[in-house]
């Protein structure tokens, strides 16, 4: 470390700031700033780091930053190509094509809509939206689902598809009197026979049914098996009210959903039903977690976890108690990684599952609570707005790390799942903990990680490193990479 | 505080007027500073409740007396007289409550509509408090300290000096206008109200701008509070807190400080530390920031009894060059505090309040009241002039001490 430079340093401290950020700003609305904010303080985020450490940049796509920021980062990638060497391009179109292929279609598509109209149409583009599109299991189904993202990547990109008919599907769609692909005649009947709606998926499936007049509650019955494991999330209180056949159909399997969603989904539902159904619900949590934990189950020795229930933690209309989503996601996953668990809620709360956002944050008092555990580990999952009062808790550590516990032996984690617009970093407790933001609480073993490199302790060598195993572990889209690379050399 | 102990003893010292009311540490955004605080048991036999009305509005005061103004909603203060809880509808909105009690929508001899419209609309009130029912007051939020400032003096001189105009002889001060700024035009208040987090208990708040006191606001209970604290952007604030509120940078939050003390040992002596830092918080916030309002020497003017409740008005003693608030309150038979709602006066506003109060203290002598701020009659006439007292001296008085103060 010593052999390192003060630009080094700086460049390290300049890239976790933007992974805390990459990785919890959605540029939507937050409690405390409003979408416009947050979307120029990420702009600028970007612009940064794009023009400083363009490679530091392009790695930071191998780690869990949020599909928001991968595309962003992609998009300013392949809008700056001019500017980036043959190496440059040729690890970068790695890094890009691996990260396409886990982003959900339609934020790819979005994205090659937003290369359209920035007007970047270099090789290396054309032969990413080519090698992505060959890698689609099933191109005419996104030709019916994603019918205007498909149509505009082809047009933008020059290619022709692969598959025969989906050129005049795409481009002159009732010219035909019938097509051989089955998913593509539904598509076709569905405007004249409602039975053919439902073998549609759901976003196209809804347009036809309203031009049907079909009744939602036999639509939804109908149009169950066709639905996707989140719209199955989302439409649980829709079907519930319109009546008893829809809501059977409309069951969502709550033990195979993933741990966060399911989560949000039992804090979107009213006190009284959480109390209800209190077995079900936890024990999928519970599932799901154990799920997250894998072989780590059990690993983590004594840990306990301080967990914002503020009001704050309510979040925005835009994002509706994601951070308290956050931590009770991790309460479970905690529970779960831990041979012996505590978790303290904010408000003084010891029933989990009807976690609530109301009242200040006490972080300060808690942290001290959950010291007197006498934790191996010891995780805070907060906002880091400490306002009861203000301060404390940064106060409290500072003693704890120099004057209780100068020999670590608790190691403290701050898990932050806001991003403060005017800092251009998540909000930080304590110089001596270190603070990573966090979206997904199944990121949190991959989290705690990075966070020890937020300490300071650790320089950009290790970092450039730690980049590079992450990105090995990338998977490799099934098109040979050299292909992906596109660009001429 | 049980609901019915024994009457006061008269001779006791009124109890400060934040007595009873625990401060928990600020919330600080951007200059806006908001105390919490919190009733360590809630009063249950009265209750507030809002109504809105969402518009300009004309008060009758009786006696042929009337103002209009901007008043976004009313309170409706519900107590019981056996001291036994008020009814659990206390704090829903106006809508659902009218419906129920379809006799309370006739406030003003005239059909109130329910909602707020979205036309503007004038509303008409019958006296800033009045009784709608045997248990029930309906009253103007800030309007009774508003309507004590501005009848200050009202009638006017009360001997015929001959400098007085014939307006000021026949009219008094009437008409009376004053102005005020409305929360939500007070930047950055509205915010500072949306993100504040709420504590548990929570019966009351002080408003800082730019660290001075804007305003104090108790209710009886947290669920009214609940309620009420939105409201808080639809109140008045006078032009000082405007401009203190536009131009302050943001100010800086009291953060806790514990010393690296031998005490700090053990978790158990870090414990106690951090009591000690919630205590001096309390105290500093007591005899420094909140000083303002809590060591102000005040007159309170009964305006209405309730069983044990008395809604009054709180008139400072008008010192220019210090902070003066006006306010109202509920206290009860041993004069706590169960409602506050106080409010700044403005510089300006003050000076006219000083000015009458000089006069009044001399009878409505020009001279002698000079005299006694020490200045001149003429010095004294144009000080009249430009707090906006000009139309109460005769003319050609006015005159004649202009023209002699320019040579």
């Amino acid at each position: 470390m010593n052999t390192e430079s003060f630009g080094d340093l700086i460049a390290a401290d300049d890239v976790l700031l933007f992974v805390n950020a990459a990785i919890t700003s959605t540029g939507q609305r937050e409690f405390r700033s409003d979408a416009a904010t947050q979307q120029l303080s990420l702009d600028f985020l970007h612009a940064y780091l794009l023009g400083n450490y363009r490679d530091l940049y392009a790695g930071v796509l191998a780690l869990d930053i949020n599909d928001h920021n991968a595309v962003l980062v992609i998009r300013g990638l392949l809008e700056s190509a001019a500017d980036a060497t043959p190496g440059q391009r040729r690890r970068e179109g790695r890094l890009i094509a691996g990260r396409l292929a886990l982003l959900p279609p339609q934020r790819v598509y979005g994205l090659f809509r937003s290369l359209r109209r920035a007007a970047v149409n270099n090789r290396r583009t054309r032969a990413l939206i080519r090698d992505w599109l060959a890698a689609r299991p099933d191109l005419a189904f996104d030709a019916v689902k994603y019918r205007s993202g498909l149509k505009q990547t082809l047009r933008h990109a020059h290619l022709t598809p692969g598959h025969p008919e989906l050129g005049t599907f795409l481009f002159a769609p009732l010219s035909r009197a019938r097509y051989d692909t089955p998913i593509l005649e539904s598509w076709r009947r569905a405007h004249y026979e409602q039975a053919a709606v439902y073998d549609l998926p759901y976003t196209v499936a809804e347009g036809f049914a309203a031009r049907h007049g079909i009744p939602r509650s036999v639509f939804l019955e109908r149009i169950a098996p066709r639905l996707t494991r989140q719209e199955t999330l989302r439409l649980q209180e829709t079907a519930q009210r319109h009546g008893p056949a829809a809501d059977r159909a409309v069951r969502a399997d709550l033990s195979r959903m993933p741990l966060t969603r399911l989560a949000g989904y039992v804090l979107s539902l009213p006190a009284a039903e959480r109390s209800d159904r209190r077995a079900e619900l936890t024990d999928a949590l519970h599932r799901a977690a154990v799920r997250v934990a894998g072989a780590h189950r059990g690993t983590w020795g004594r840990v306990t976890a301080v967990l914002d229930d503020s009001f704050s933690s309510y979040g925005s209309g835009a994002k509706r108690r994601r951070p308290l989503a956050v931590a009770l996601a991790c309460h479970h996953l905690l529970a779960a990684l831990a041979a012996q668990y505590t978790g303290l809620w904010t408000s003084g709360r010891t029933d989990a599952l009807l976690a609530h956002p109301v009242g200040p944050t006490p972080l300060g008092e808690r942290i001290l609570d959950a010291l007197d555990t006498g934790p191996e580990r010891l995780l805070i999952v907060s906002d880091g707005w400490d306002n009861a009062p203000p301060g404390l808790a940064g106060e409290v550590l500072r003693i704890w790390r120099t004057r209780l516990d100068p020999d670590r032996r608790t190691s403290v984690v701050h898990l932050n799942p806001v991003y403060d617009a005017a800092d251009f970093d998540v909000r930080r407790l304590a110089p001596s903990v270190p603070t990573a933001g966090i979206r997904d609480a199944e990121d949190l073993p991959a989290l705690v990680e990075i966070a020890q490199f937020a300490e300071g302790r650790t320089g950009l060598a290790e970092l450039r490193a730690y980049l590079d195993a992450r990105a090995a572990r990338l998977p490799h889209p099934r098109v040979p990479a050299a292909r992906a690379e596109g660009a001429p050399q | 505080m049980s609901p019915h102990p024994p009457a006061a003893d008269p001779a006791a010292p009124r109890p400060g007027l934040l007595d009873g009311l625990d401060v928990r540490p600020s919330q600080v955004w951007g200059a806006v500073r908001l105390v919490p605080l919190v009733r360590p048991e809630p009063v249950t036999d009265l209750r507030l409740h809002p109504r809105v009305y969402g518009g300009p509005g004309l008060v009758d005061l009786g006696g042929g007396h009337a103002y209009a103004s901007y008043i976004p909603h009313g309170l409706v203060a519900e107590w019981t007289p056996d001291g036994t809880p008020a009814a659990a509808y206390g704090t829903q909105l106006a809508e659902d409550r009218t419906r129920r009690h379809p006799d309370t929508g006739r406030t003003g001899g005239r059909a109130r509509p329910d909602q707020p419209v979205a036309a503007m609309q004038l509303h008409f009130h019958r006296r800033t408090a009045r009784r709608e029912a045997k248990h029930r007051v309906r009253f103007l939020p800030l309007h009774l300290a508003l309507e004590g400032y501005l009848a200050l003096h009202f009638g006017g001189p009360v001997i015929a000096w001959e400098e007085w105009s014939q307006q000021a002889l026949r009219q008094g001060l009437s008409p009376r206008a004053e102005a005020a700024y409305l929360g939500t035009d007070v930047p950055g208040l509205a915010d500072a109200l949306s993100v504040f987090e709420i504590h548990p208990g929570q019966c009351g708040v002080l408003v800082y701008l730019a660290d001075t006191l804007a305003a104090a606001f108790v209710v009886p209970h947290p669920e009214d509070y609940r309620t009420l604290h939105p409201t808080l952007v639809q109140d008045l604030y006078g032009d000082l807190v405007h401009h203190y509120a536009t131009l302050m940078p943001p100010v800086p939050d009291f953060t806790a400080r514990i010393a690296d003390g031998p005490s700090v040992r053990s978790l158990a002596g870090l414990r106690a530390a951090v009591r000690e830092q919630a205590a001096q918080w309390a105290e500093f916030h007591g005899t420094t920031l909140a000083a303002g309002l809590l060591d102000q020497p005040r007159t309170w003017q009964r305006v209405r009894r309730m069983d044990r409740f008395t809604l009054s008005r709180l008139l400072p003693p008008f010192r220019p060059r210090e902070a003066n608030h006006i306010g109202e309150a509920i206290t009860d038979e041993h004069g706590r505090t169960v409602y506050l709602k106080t409010f700044r006066l403005p510089e300006a506003q003050v000076r006219r309040g000083h000015l009458l109060d000089r006069l009044a203290a001399h009878d409505w002598h020009l001279a002698a009241t000079a005299a006694g701020l020490g200045t001149t009659a003429a010095q004294f006439a144009l000080r009249l002039e430009s707090a906006g007292f000009g139309h109460l001296l005769r003319q050609d008085v006015l005159d004649h001490y202009r023209s002699s103060h320019r040579s």
